[in-house]
């Protein structure tokens, strides 16, 4: 079991301190990745899924982020005891990302060429300047644009084709892990559908195990084999896209998640969203972070921090499924 | 629909072309006819750039019309002067999508949903006016303790309830929305999905919906028009649109969004190929046709117009002759 996995996440914590105060951004997360599968992050502004892949990359913000405890195992390394150096030849290489946002990833001064052979010539010192034209060229291929346009700039590009000269330079180096932190969020519908069609062919020639920070779950329904679902730096469910979507026993939150998406199949007159908002991350509730917006909130979550239950592959940390505790299960009610 | 009515708005061949550098013209919005009956919720759909925003800012005269008219109540608003179109702004008014940027960040929250009203001199005196602007936060949920926060102290969620408050402050009837719920995430974008339509319901509003998001419209929409690069390519009622979408751009729409449904997981997307092209100095044909797999000669050279083929369903498609 262990042998398969590419990432493995162990109780990580996660604050950023400031001198005004102390922000929880993770607080304890087990993640992980087997290789060749595709892992959904799902949450919500503030949930922790950047400060998350941010962790992996040790790319936190070096005054205030801190890493407080966990160990983080990537392909048999621990990267939080690596050297800075390592680190570095792991980023880009062995482990790369793509952002949200493809007009602020690129260098606006730079052709998209250099700015992918930049990522080739990293990792790869002793390449001739001829092979590396190559492999740029092969790059853009591969994400369908057409190699004579590596001599353009950044700006000349669409939003969608700027995207995918970000994914092409993240997958040039044939990475073992792809993180994409809400790769099509900025796109349109039909160019997000071109995009990710393109990014699960990548996928799913090149073998790479991927990371999905999404807050769409019907990105999730279409791309991901696993799901975790993140709420106030935890993971309050977790388990394969069929545990997520079919199961009846579903976390209050990602329950909610569903209710809030408005459908395209059937009409219903009201939605049914989360009340409240998330808490404030530098002031989490005892018991369950979640208790104050749950419409089954019941007395022990208001005091005690709910445990993981394990069922199969479905993971929840709830107190409704806990043995426990009296169990009304969501939906019984009304 | 009810053709004896005079709708409460209505566009006739409504045109606002922006010009450019060396005589250039970026047509946004190329010849709309949109009718908009009194209580209905019509939803503008389409990507970046297919004019959307402009349209919905034209109707209000934020941007000046190249040509065309602006029927509200049946009487043309585009000659009307200023001070005209100011009072007449009461009536019709705008949410805007990004409520960071659409509210004055020095003004405290009641500040800024009373401002209209001291503009507009609504009420005799100072205290009435702050009145009114406490009850409009009661109306779009928003707690009276807020009422002297600034707007960088409230989340997204709260600070689009400010540009709702705001809107509604003078009585308008009619509201465009420009994407009021894009920025924001899923739970909260439900809770202000609902919020508008209570209001619609509780105040008899009349929306246009202007957004890219294809569920959220359906959602709240009777009608549904969509738009690519300045014209109206399909327009029905929203169930007829979804359950029987004719034009192919409507179908590549409506087959791009991942659904939240894992029966569908292996259901590949209609991709349409290539980029949405340059608004700059069009040619006649079909906008759509650079990327259409149904394209054939009669696409090109004329304008496709828009052809009801079953009550209230328009398609503008050679396909649908």
């Amino acid at each position: 079991m262990n042998s398969d996995a590419i990432l493995d996440i162990k109780n990580l914590r996660v604050i950023y301190q400031t001198d005004l105060e102390t922000v929880e951004a993770i607080n304890g997360i087990d993640l992980k990745i087997n290789k060749g599968k595709t892992l959904g992050l799902v949450g919500e502004t503030g949930a922790g899924k950047t400060t998350t892949a941010l962790s992996i990359m040790r790319l936190l913000p070096e005054r205030t982020g801190k890493i407080v405890s966990g160990e983080i195992h990537f392909a048999g390394q621990e990267l939080l005891k690596m050297p800075l150096m390592e680190m570095r030849k792991v980023r880009g290489d062995q482990i790369a990302m793509v952002f949200q946002d493809p007009m602020t990833s690129l260098n606006p001064v730079m052709t998209v060429g250099e700015q992918i052979a930049e990522a080739i010539n990293l990792h790869n010192a002793d390449l001739s300047k001829a092979e590396t034209e190559k492999r740029v060229e092969n790059a853009l291929l591969m994400v369908g644009i057409l190699p004579s346009r590596k001599n353009e700039y950044p700006h000349q590009f669409s939003g969608g084709m700027k995207q995918r000269v970000v994914i092409a330079m993240a997958i040039v180096c044939e990475p073992g892990l792809l993180i994409a932190d809400e790769p099509t969020t900025a796109l349109d519908v039909t160019i997000q559908a071109q995009v990710l069609m393109m990014i699960r062919e990548l996928r799913d020639r090149l073998g790479t195990s991927m990371l999905m920070i999404t807050h769409d779950l019907g990105i999730v329904a279409k791309i991901c084999d696993e799901v975790a679902v993140m709420y106030a730096g935890e993971i309050i469910e977790a388990g394969t896209v069929f545990d997520i979507f079919t199961s009846k026993r579903r976390h209050p939150y990602t329950q909610g998640l569903f209710d809030s998406i408005p459908s395209l199949s059937s009409r219903a007159s009201r939605l049914q969203p989360i009340q409240g908002l998330m808490p404030d991350p530098s002031n989490l509730p005892k018991g369950c972070y979640f208790a104050p917006r749950c419409k089954h909130c019941m007395e022990i979550c208001t005091k005690e921090h709910p445990k993981k239950v394990t069922e199969g592959t479905h993971t929840l940390l709830c107190h409704l499924y806990s043995d426990s505790a009296t169990v009304q299960k969501p939906g019984g009610e009304d | 629909m009810d053709s004896t009515r005079t709708p409460l708005l209505e566009t006739v061949n409504l045109r606002k072309l922006f010009k450019l550098n060396g005589g250039a013209h970026l047509h946004a919005v190329d010849g709309i006819n949109l009718k908009v009956y009194s209580g209905e919720t019509v939803g503008v759909v389409g990507e970046s750039g297919c004019g959307k925003s402009t349209l919905g800012r034209t109707i209000l005269r934020l941007l000046e019309p190249t040509s065309g008219q602006i029927l509200f109540k049946g009487a043309d608003i585009t000659k009307l002067n200023s001070s005209k179109m100011r009072e007449l702004r009461k009536e019709m008014q705008i949410i805007f999508q990004d409520p960071h940027s659409s509210i004055d960040p020095r003004k405290s929250v009641v500040e800024v949903i009373a401002e209209y009203m001291f503009i507009h001199k609504t009420y005799p005196t100072k205290a009435a006016i702050y009145n009114r602007a406490a009850e409009l936060m009661d109306l779009v949920g928003l707690a009276r303790r807020y009422a002297n926060s600034y707007p960088h102290e409230l989340d997204g969620g709260r600070r689009q309830r400010i540009g709702i408050a705001r809107a509604l402050s003078l009585n308008p009837q009619f509201i465009v929305c420009d994407e009021p719920v894009s920025a924001l995430d899923v739970s909260i974008q439900a809770q202000i999905l609902n919020l508008l339509m209570d209001l619609a319901d509780e105040l008899g509003l009349t929306y246009m919906f202007v957004t890219h998001d294809l569920s959220v419209v359906k959602h709240i929409s009777n009608k549904i028009m969509v738009m690519y690069l300045g014209k109206c390519v399909e327009m029905a009622s929203s169930d007829e649109l979804f359950l029987n979408p004719l034009h192919p751009y409507t179908k590549a729409l409506l087959s791009a969004i991942p659904e939240p449904d894992i029966s569908k997981r292996d259901e590949e997307f209609v991709l349409i190929k290539g980029e949405i092209s340059s608004p700059i100095n069009v040619k006649p044909g079909c906008r759509f046709a650079a990327r259409c797999d149904f394209v054939s000669e009669i696409c090109t050279g004329n304008d496709v117009e828009l052809k009801e083929v079953s009550t209230g369903h328009f398609v503008a498609c050679t396909l649908c002759r």
